[in-house]
């Protein structure tokens, strides 16, 4: 049998076919990528034994229902905050009230002096969402620099444009995120 | 010579758009890829807050959500900030229960990896999200993300 021509399709519509799909997901489409600040919370206590850490190690930060800041028991502002947490877990001049540093053998590192610094958050029940992660992004910020020296130090570039997994952990272990979110207090009185 | 006849120019040409289906397939393919299908219906108001040291949430299918605001239906439900989850007002009691299905829904070896990500509004009190967390430690959900828009610096 002679081989009978198959009638083209015609594929003009084509064009409208995909225009309509397209608008279908141009409407329904959010782009938006989730962003936020990252914690992670402590394991829940069962009983109400006292953490044995030092008072020198601890860094009280207090955030008040008036959205105020009490660092170390002093009214201070969040500007000065990156700095005085910086100051705190690095305890350049091996002060006695700034925290014990611990010498330990990192991997890739070798011996580094790691803070035994904790920051302790605390806040009012009435104190606003967007003052607390004000304070929670600048001492993410304290953090993240402290981090930056060391990787900068070590590796000559910054944290975040560290990509082998090892030094990574390594610089990780050197500067761990120490911040607490501690119970919850109702201080101010709401 | 009558043999070249000059062809007489009739206006604009047409342009060929035979091609023109393949371009739109393929912004089409962009936007059903990048495409994320909303969930849930808010039926509170978040405007997240603002900070600079955000991280992006990776791998969406591990995250659930809880958002607080005030709700957007002010003379039915009143002024004072509530928690969602999924499509209906909860309160805190109402979370264990929420991540306890969450869990369910995710494989055994993803569970470890969830996160719970806190969509509140920035003029929410820190009473309720204090009682959201501490639901959340109960739980076991350790993991969290407070949700913030990425700026460059935060004004003061």
């Amino acid at each position: 049998m002679a081989s009978r021509k198959v009638p083209e399709i015609n594929a003009g519509s084509m064009a409208d076919i995909a225009f309509l799909l397209l608008i279908f997901f141009l409407v329904t489409t959010t782009m938006d990528v989730d962003t936020g600040i990252t914690r992670k919370l402590p394991p829940p206590v069962e009983d109400d034994t006292e953490m044995d850490i030092n008072e020198r190690n601890i860094f009280k930060v207090l955030v008040s229902s008036s959205d105020r800041l009490m660092v170390e028991g002093s009214l201070s502002d969040i500007r000065t905050l990156k700095e005085d947490v910086k100051e705190f877990m690095t305890n350049p001049g091996n002060r006695e009230d700034l925290p014990e540093k611990e010498l330990r053998y990192i991997e890739n590192l070798g011996d580094v002096e790691v803070s035994k610094g904790v920051v302790s958050l605390k806040n009012d029940r009435g104190t606003s969402y967007e003052m607390y992660i004000k304070v929670q992004n600048e001492l993410t910020t304290a953090f993240r620099e402290l981090r930056d020296d060391i990787s900068l130090r070590f590796y000559g570039v910054k944290f975040k444009n560290l990509i082998n997994k090892d030094r990574r952990k390594a610089v990780q272990k050197a500067i761990p995120i120490a911040i607490s979110e501690a119970e919850p207090e109702n201080i101010g009185g709401n | 010579m009558a043999r070249f006849k000059k062809k007489k120019s009739s206006g604009m040409q047409a342009i060929n758009t035979s091609a023109l289906p393949d371009i739109i397939f393929m912004l089409l393919f962009f936007f059903m890829v990048t495409t994320t299908m909303r969930e849930v219906t808010l039926i509170v108001q978040v405007i997240p807050p603002e900070a600079s040291e955000v991280q992006k949430l990776e791998k969406k299918s591990l995250v659930s959500y809880i958002y607080v605001g005030v709700p957007m239906k002010k003379a039915k439900f009143g002024t004072e900030s509530r928690i969602q989850l999924n499509d209906a007002f909860a309160s805190t009691t109402d979370i264990a229960e929420f991540i306890a299905t969450e869990k369910e829904q995710r494989s055994e070896e993803d569970r470890p990896f969830m996160t719970t990500s806190i969509k509140a509004d920035k003029a929410t009190r820190m009473g309720v999200i204090t009682d959201i967390k501490q639901e959340l430690r109960k739980v076991g959900a350790l993991k969290i993300n407070y949700s913030s828009r990425k700026v460059a610096g935060i004004s003061y």
